[in-house]
């Protein structure tokens, strides 16, 4: 608040100068601009404080663009026209936004124009949008954001070589999988705080790596090759890793970004956002960037409203289901590919554009996969023209877009394809309508992705009307498991695609009947797999050996939400996360089933293994050392041993510990008690007992009349 | 061990309480009417009526003649345990939350609600022999902690009284001038609401339940913690064996938040845990609501557990109770003990 200056004050300075006030005309007086000789009125600070207004910070909004056509003033009001024309559409021009210089000799234009817009947001867009725009064949606009020219102005007109900085060796990003005890680790989101831990199974609980509060503002998401920890913020997306602490790697600027998805091989990240547009009727605006990982370089960004990049999937954000650009090619990174309306485009990253130059046209496309290893496209079209023209799906190869296989199906309702991980399978779950089209029935069509000619294999279940709950595919073998019914306690059915005695048919192996499960969670390893029974079922879990066809344990994490592998296949953890209120944390338990230890935590996010590259070993190599198990398993079992025997020994020394910190307290007590015994005795009036047994027991009996009745009884002398 | 099932409380079970010799169980619940049980067979001596609202807590004299209860009727009665009279009602302006009657039986604390305006209070009433004589005066009135004092009990010697309840801070007064002796720390101490409060059968040391899903357990003259046990749900009841070293802890999802049918979504279960090793050592369920209230009887052989679903259930230990060893139980720490331990 500015110092009140009290009338009396003016009053005695103005004796003191000889001013008679009363003949002053206060309104009269003219300070002169932006001088308030100290003393500061509150009505400006009001007006300045609570209605900023809205400060046109530099020229934002403004936009350069150039190329136009050079005209002459009788045709200055059509082209005037025609940019009007361009440019309203994108956003509100000021009034007298567009000016176009004209050369005052030849009284022409210069062939370039500047247009203001309302909202920086306008002039972006307008950037965005008709830079490159083709207004006959000579005259391509250059559109450029007025801001943007200092900046171009500033750049040297002589090209100076680059500094090159010493080499500095980064720090061992796989540092990790050099662990003596070869343990994995796992991050966990509790609260507020992100924490790294190793899963330490000799001790029965996890050793802390790093921790870190508000580390992410929504969510964490390590790499696929477990070499980075990505978080997400605000202002964008940052990774870390490193040798022992987490360092930051690099950040990838992203404002208000959503989602985040890296490239299989770790080389790329994409990140998505979506924003609220300034207008509510239009929709939102989608940005994705993809961002080299390692040098944090924008790559290529895409922009553009929700419909151009929702493909009518469900779910996801605003229609649009992640990930959009689905990664295809195996580790290298090589392709990447979206789905729009009646097209599948796919990328190249070498240099960031379409392969061909141009979109794949595939009439009606509602869903796309890529085999896992190879770059092969597996499309789904569903059925056209009332069916007329049946359903297909087609495996095409890219880039050379040859359609390798196709198959025709009838009377369709719906597809999904599952590939085993190693690429030799795809399954494809199809969902038909029965003759009234009143039900639908499932049946799976199998391809042997690296068999000649790739052949395809109907298979249906024994009870072909049966519900679909779940399927997978062992990862790297030839199995898969499928839950089928539709009681609340449905089958499980294992199938392998090759066996002894059938190499190139499916074959069923086992039906169990009535589990109490509804999803499936294969070993990485394969073989083994849990049968989970998650939300209705309450968490229960069957471990499952499928070489052996048997049930090695089951148990139980009640209300479990999430079951997770650890990369390896020796440990499974199941959690609790925060979708219920109670029960949070987690539990880690063996393949076989042993619970070996139980961690609470309230608001329980997020639990996630750290992923591992793929083993560097050959396939002989591997097999050599499965053959030769015992001999390398020796020096563990002596290694488990010997932890085992010092656990028990420091479980021994605590336990002596806290029990002669407690006979301390208790001999400390008893004295004081036995000190206070006489004060007792006064305040119990002399009554010397503090023992129990000291008591003596008196049986005192107590007879209550209850009642008194009285009954005249006849008796009768007669009959004796 | 097969539990007595005493069905005889309309509401939800608040408080239980043996008498010194361990014969009689008196237990009260949000019905109005405190009663009395044989704790041997569970069978139902008689009730004690006259509360005109919930009754929070009680306490019997060490020779078993009287009983005082308080309640949510705004007063505390004074009752000949035999004969089930009312001999004296004190009469306050709000609920009466918890009573306990002094070494000597002489005096009795009191400790009513905040309500309407007025703060909570500690007060300290003296008791005649002759009920005729009784007054209604306060030797002492303590005001301070804000909130609900959920539990006040006697220190040794009845010259420190122990405080807990609303605002998670366990405090010991002078029990001569009201003054404020000592202060649970805020860092170690409970985080919220103290639920119970229950001393060791010499008065050493006590154990306090938080709704911060643990208990914790001081020494009583110096207000040290001595032990925190974990549990993963929030403490309504505790209390402390008075043979082994071991502690049981009950409660549960609050009543309001219990969503799902399954019983086993709230862990209503009382939880024992090894006193020294602060380990679980097993659990007993059979309550389909929180439990509210527990209590060893004084030889250790059998405890009572009170339910929100209004059950008292009475449980004789069985043999094998006694010959639990901590040692395997602490060695496997991935698996608890579990109910089927306990029976033989």
């Amino acid at each position: 608040m500015a110092e009140v200056v009290l009338i009396e004050d003016i009053e005695a300075s103005a004796t003191r100068l000889g001013i008679d006030l009363s003949s002053v005309d206060l309104d009269s007086i003219q300070l002169p601009p932006g001088e308030d000789f100290g003393i500061k009125s509150d009505d400006d600070d009001d007006l300045y404080q609570e209605d900023p207004l809205e400060f046109e910070a530099g020229f934002g909004n403004i936009i350069v663009v150039d190329n136009l056509p050079v005209v002459p003033p009788e045709k200055f009001e059509k082209l005037e026209g025609v940019i009007r024309k361009i440019y309203s559409q994108i956003g509100t021009i000021r009034e007298g936004g567009i000016w176009m210089p004209v050369n005052p000799e030849t009284k022409k234009t210069l062939g370039y124009c500047f247009i203001e817009y309302n909202t920086p947001q306008e002039a972006e867009l307008a950037r965005e949008k008709t830079n490159g725009y083709k207004l006959d064949k000579s005259h391509i606009f250059a559109v450029n954001l007025f801001d943007d020219f200092e900046k171009y102005m500033k750049v040297p007109d002589e090209w100076k070589a680059a500094e090159i900085k010493p080499y500095t060796p980064g720090e061992n990003l796989q540092q990790w999988l050099t662990d003596e005890k070869a343990r994995d680790q796992f991050v966990i989101r509790a609260g507020s705080n992100t924490e790294v831990f190793w899963n330490d199974p000799r001790q029965l609980m996890p050793e802390l790596v790093h921790q870190r509060q508000y580390w992410t503002e929504s969510f964490v998401q390590w790499s696929p090759l477990g070499t980075y920890l990505a978080t997400v913020h605000r202002q964008g997306a940052a990774v870390w890793g490193g040798a022992t602490t987490f360092n930051r790697l690099m950040r990838f600027a992203h404002p208000q970004v959503r989602l985040i998805d890296f490239s299989p091989g770790e080389k790329y990240l994409v990140t998505f956002s979506s924003h609220e547009p300034s207008n509510p009727r239009d929709t939102h605006r989608i940005v994705i960037n993809i961002f080299d990982v390692r040098t944090g370089k924008l790559m290529r960004d895409f922009k553009g409203n929700v419909d151009e990049f929702a493909t009518g999937g469900s779910g996801g954000v605003s229609g649009i289901s992640w990930p959009v650009f689905r990664w295809g090619g195996g580790k290298e990174d090589k392709y990447f590919a979206r789905m729009g309306k009646n097209v599948i485009s796919v990328y190249e990253t070498e240099t960031f554009t379409l392969i061909d130059k141009k979109s794949m046209k595939v009439e009606n496309v509602v869903d796309f996969s890529w085999s896992p290893t190879d770059p092969i496209l597996a499309l789904f079209v569903p059925e056209l023209g009332g069916g007329n023209q049946p359903a297909r799906v087609s495996l095409v190869q890219i880039p050379g877009k040859e359609e390798l296989r196709q198959k025709n199906l009838f009377s369709v309702s719906d597809c999904k394809m599952y590939w085993q991980n190693n690429g030799e399978y795809l399954a494809v779950k199809v969902d038909r309508y029965t003759k009234t089209k009143k039900s639908t029935y499932t049946g799976f069509e199998l391809f042997r992705i690296k068999e000649r000619d790739i052949p395809i294999e109907v298979l249906e279940l024994d009870n072909k009307n049966d519900k679909i709950v779940a399927f997978a595919w062992e990862p790297k073998g030839h199995r898969f498991a499928v839950i089928h019914g539709d009681g609340p306690r449905p089958d499980i059915s294992f199938y392998s695609m090759r066996t002894t005695l059938n190499t190139g048919r499916v074959s069923k192996l086992t039906t169990l009947k009535a589990k109490q499960a509804n999803a499936l969670y294969w070993s990485p390893a394969g073989r083994y797999i849990v049968l989970a029974g998650l939300k209705g079922f309450n968490g229960q879990l069957e471990f499952y050996n499928v070489d052996e066809l048997e049930t090695m344990a089951t148990g139980e994490h009640f209300m479990a939400t999430d079951i997770e592998w650890d990369p390896t296949g020796r440990y499974v953890a199941t959690a609790v996360t925060s979708v219920h209120e109670m029960e949070n944390g987690f539990h880690i338990w063996t393949f076989s089933g042993k619970l070996l230890y139980r961690i609470s935590r309230d608001h329980f996010y997020q639990f996630v293994w750290r992923p591992r590259p793929p083993s560097l070993l050959s396939a002989e190599k591997e097999e050599e050392i499965a053959k030769n198990l015992k001999k390398y398993s020796k020096k563990y079992e002596a290694e488990d041993q010997d932890v085992s025997m010092q656990l028990n020994e420091q479980d021994r020394r605590k336990r002596k510990l806290l029990q002669e910190q407690w006979n301390e307290w208790v001999t400390k007590w008893k004295q004081l008690h036995e000190e206070e015994r006489q004060l007792r005795i006064e305040l119990r009036d002399g009554v010397v007992s503090d023992e129990e047994e000291e008591y003596e027991a008196k049986e005192v009996e107590v007879e209550e009349v209850l009642d008194i009745t009285e009954e005249v009884v006849v008796f009768d002398l007669d009959q004796e | 061990m097969r539990p007595i099932l005493m069905k005889g409380h309309e509401r939800p079970l608040t408080f239980l309480k043996y008498n010194r010799e361990g014969d009689l169980l008196f237990s009260c619940a949000k019905d109005h009417n405190p009663t009395v049980w044989f704790a041997d067979n569970g069978e139902r001596l008689g009730t004690y009526r006259g509360h005109n609202g919930a009754v929070w807590c009680c306490d019997v004299s060490r020779d078993s003649t009287r009983l005082i209860t308080g309640s949510a009727d705004q007063t505390v009665k004074l009752w000949n345990v035999q004969t089930g009279a009312q001999l004296y009602s004190f009469n306050f302006d709000s609920p009466a939350r918890s009573v306990d009657f002094s070494v000597g039986d002489k005096l009795v604390l009191i400790t009513t609600d905040p309500f309407m305006g007025l703060p909570s209070t500690i007060q300290v009433k003296q008791i005649a022999r002759d009920p005729n004589e009784q007054s209604s005066e306060s030797v002492l009135t303590i005001k301070g902690p804000q909130g609900r004092i959920n539990r006040a009990t006697w220190g040794p010697l009845n010259k420190t009284i122990i405080s807990a309840g609303e605002d998670a801070v366990v405090r010991v007064w002078d029990t001569e001038t009201g003054q404020l002796l000592k202060e649970s720390d805020k860092e170690t101490g409970h985080q919220k609401t103290v639920t119970s409060l229950s001393k060791s059968a010499d008065g050493s040391h006590f154990l306090t339940g938080s709704l911060d899903k643990s208990a914790k357990l001081w020494d009583a003259r110096t207000l040290t913690l001595i032990k925190t046990y974990v549990t993963e749900r929030p403490v309504n009841a505790c209390a402390i064996s008075p043979l082994l070293d071991h502690v049981v802890i009950g409660g549960g999802q609050e009543a309001v938040h219990v969503t799902t049918t399954d019983r086993r979504a709230g862990k209503f279960e009382a939880k024992f845990f090894h006193k020294i090793l602060q380990e679980e050592i097993g659990g007993v369920k059979g309550h389909f609501g929180p439990i509210n209230a527990l209590a060893f009887n004084p030889d250790g052989r059998s405890f009572s557990s009170g339910g929100e679903d209004g059950y008292v259930r009475l449980h004789h230990f069985d043999p094998d109770y006694f010959n639990i060893d901590p040692i395997p139980v602490f060695l496997a720490r991935g698996g608890t003990l579990k109910n089927e331990d306990f029976v033989a």
